[in-house]
């Protein structure tokens, strides 16, 4: 009797995935179709297809040059832009929550955003181009996860868990305090603003070039999560019981807080500090899909994506001028979250 | 603006007794007096007493700044302390003697452009602006007879100078920063300060500097200007609004800045590649190097008119920004430049020259060959 309960709380299950899948699939292409329909630039749908066409004929589109540029040189890779680095916060956000057995866990918990943010804030104190900030982002957001990851290792006495959240915690404020340093120090009439501006995310100005850049470690860092999502799943019962089971914990623990690493400070390297994705969407799509790792993977990946493309869309749109990611994700992410909170008296499990 | 940096006497008893002691002397000289008419001696002996405490004012007079607030302050000024990065770069024109320290460290480079003993000066942090850096016991221990800052002129920045003021017991001076003020503010502060020579020969040069600006100006109509976009940040895509004090220079040069038109009012934003792509503007103006030795291979900003006509122009910054930052008497001879840039065929005098004149007589120190080739012959540098 137990196998059928078993057998049926599984298909139903499978039933609830499927059908979020497919809304969320759904969801993406028609926010692709939007975004890349609106803009500052005006170009018309029929413009649109007239240029992919030519792309796909090899004729000309006898479209203006800047039209062009425009749909392919800039708001073609700023959609996959937005999509690559949502979907990427997204995960590790989920992973970390599975992770640290904590709903309130984002991916800024090991430090990744604060050493990313020192670095890309050096680069610019330094006067370095846009290539030497993003390197200086890329490496700052490693090297917090890594000092944090060796205060773990020494404090070996402790939770291991706790230990790693706390030292997150505290390398994330020191280093956040040496960003105010430097933001103390910087040139107030040039360097201080653009140093405003990256803190508050945003992907205005991103090439494909950025894109290439990011996309392998993207991918390097999401194989190994996807190929562990069963020890992930043990992972979330505990470090004792994921013991009991057999799953080296240590071992797992390092793996996936590498991988989500690389992927946020790969995303965060080109977006700057974009907050709440990594909080919000991983709620959003167990709600969706249910907490197992191999469908809360691809489940977070489409709705972290579908959302950064839309709020994109709206931070290029609803004003004459850019506004910052960060803002507008907190104002949208605020009430939705409390509602989450509100609704999931159940595991986050 | 008040009537800024007029003195008045001030009735301290050491000052009474010394012009009643003038006054005296100069009474018994003085044949034209009359004795019996006493009534009259008396209010001429007053007379001069008053003359004589405003000629010899002795330890303090009161003085006027933009703000429209009377200060007392020592009657011989010695030592100023720069409140920012503006007032270090103004007073350093006006006064480098009285300049106690930098605002922030001076890098090598800007150091070769700037007589050795100011260039060796300290680094003192900034009291005001955005955020202090400095500690109110290093003002004092640099023992400043007064603070002076340079720039807008608001009730936060005046609430901030009664504080400082209140609690060191230094006088504190606001002096406005406006670009169409410098010329006043320059006399102004030299009055305050006890230098009006040197602020007389500096508010001349800019008034004929800026009226042979408006004169050039006056013969393009506003149409046939071309469009311009100033280009911050990394990736150029920060740029001023209209009323930024960011593009004062390049309204004062009267270009068409083209995100004011097409956005707005506003101060410092940041926008999108397409609305740069939209606008297409003529002249791209920029302060960042960096970003001006991408542009053209950028394959977004390749796009835009100005820079696939090579029209991306890099302002000097030695030792102070031509444009922009800070927002000091730096960006005078920056419209020159700016003049060039935008409007060959009108400002055709001879710009080397013209910097050689602005740097010695600002900046204490003609540059040599080889540092006005790097001001003005480097790449993007001019047409």
């Amino acid at each position: 009797m137990n196998q059928i309960a078993d057998r049926s709380v599984r298909s139903n299950a499978g039933r609830k995935a499927a059908l979020g899948f497919g809304f969320a699939i759904m969801a993406l292409g028609a926010l692709i179709l939007i975004s890349f329909s609106v803009g500052r630039y005006p170009v018309s749908l029929n413009e649109l297809w007239l240029l992919l066409w030519s792309k796909i004929s090899g004729m000309p589109s006898g479209l203006p040059i800047a039209a062009e540029t425009v749909v392919l040189k800039v708001r073609g890779p700023r959609l996959i832009a937005s999509m690559i680095v949502g979907g990427s916060l997204a995960v590790s956000g989920g992973v970390y929550q599975g992770l640290f057995r904590n709903p309130l866990v984002s991916p800024d918990i090991l430090g990744v955003s604060s050493g990313a943010a020192l670095g890309a804030v050096l680069g610019i104190y330094f006067s370095l181009g846009v290539v030497g900030i993003q390197i200086l982002a890329f490496a700052g957001g490693l090297s917090a996860v890594a000092a944090v990851y060796l205060i773990g290792v020494f404090l070996r006495q402790h939770d291991p868990v706790l230990t790693l959240v706390l030292a997150g915690v505290v390398i994330g404020t020191l280093l956040g305090s040496v960003v105010g340093l430097i933001k103390y120090l910087a040139d107030p009439y040039n360097q201080l603003p653009a140093i405003t501006f990256w803190l508050l995310g945003s992907l205005t100005g991103i090439t494909s070039a950025d894109v290439w850049v990011i996309l392998p470690a993207i991918v390097l860092g999401l194989t190994p999560l996807y190929l562990l999502r069963w020890r992930m799943n043990v992972m979330t019962l505990g470090d004792e019981e994921a013991r009991a089971l057999g799953v080296d914990t240590r071992q797992i623990r390092l793996i996936v807080i590498s991988a989500a690493t690389l992927i946020t400070a790969a995303a965060v390297s080109v977006s700057g500090i974009i907050g709440w994705i990594g909080l919000l969407i991983p709620h959003l799509a167990r709600l969706l899909v249910g907490p197992d790792f191999g469908r809360l993977l691809p489940a977070s990946i489409l709705l972290g994506a579908g959302y950064l493309l839309g709020v994109d869309t709206l931070a290029r749109t609803i004003s004459t001028i850019e506004v910052p990611l960060g803002v507008l994700t907190a104002f949208i992410g605020t009430p939705f979250f409390i509602w989450v909170l509100a609704r999931s008296q159940t595991g986050w499990r | 603006m008040g009537p800024a940096g007029c003195f008045a006497s001030d009735k301290k008893r050491k000052g009474v007794i010394l012009s009643m002691y003038v006054g005296e002397r100069l009474m018994l000289e003085g044949n034209t007096i009359s004795e019996h008419r006493h009534g009259i001696s008396v209010s001429v002996f007053l007379a001069l007493a008053f003359l004589a405490t405003a000629t010899w004012a002795v330890d303090k007079r009161i003085v006027v700044d933009s703000a429209g607030r009377r200060i007392e302050v020592p009657a011989k000024i010695e030592r100023v302390f720069a409140a920012g990065g503006p007032a270090s770069v103004f007073l350093y024109t006006l006064a480098p003697e009285k300049l106690l320290g930098w605002t922030s460290p001076l890098t090598a480079e800007e150091r070769a452009y700037i007589p050795a003993p100011y260039a060796r000066l300290p680094t003192l942090g900034r009291l005001t602006g955005r955020g202090n850096t400095t500690n109110v016991e290093v003002v004092l221990a640099s023992r400043p007879d007064v603070i002076l800052d340079y720039g807008t002129i608001n009730p936060t920045y005046i609430s901030l100078a009664e504080r400082i003021q209140k609690q060191t017991g230094v006088p504190y001076l606001l002096f406005d920063g406006a670009f169409d003020q410098i010329a006043t503010t320059y006399r102004s502060a030299g009055a305050a300060l006890g230098v009006s020579d040197s602020a007389e020969q500096l508010s001349r040069y800019t008034e004929r500097l800026l009226a042979d600006v408006d004169k050039r100006l006056a013969r393009i109509p506003a149409k046939s200007r071309p469009l311009v976009y100033y280009a911050r940040g990394p990736r150029g895509l920060q740029t001023g609004l209209k009323g930024s004090i960011n593009v004062e220079s390049i309204e004062r040069i009267g270009a068409r800045n083209v995100a004011a038109e097409r956005i707005g009012q506003g101060s410092l934003v940041s926008v999108s590649p397409e609305q740069v792509l939209m606008w297409n503007p003529q002249i791209v103006i920029t302060i960042e190097s960096a970003f001006a030795t991408v542009a053209g291979s950028d394959e977004i900003w390749k796009s835009v008119i100005a820079v696939r006509s090579g029209h991306v122009y890099t302002a000097p910054t030695l030792p102070f920004p031509w444009l922009d930052s800070p927002p000091s008497v730096n960006r005078l001879i920056g419209l020159k430049w700016l003049g060039r840039v935008l409007y060959p065929e009108l400002f055709t005098d001879d710009l080397r020259a013209e910097t050689r004149t602005f740097y010695g007589l600002f900046y204490h120190k003609v540059p040599d060959e080889q540092q006005l080739n790097e001001l003005l012959s480097g790449p993007g540098r001019s047409r």
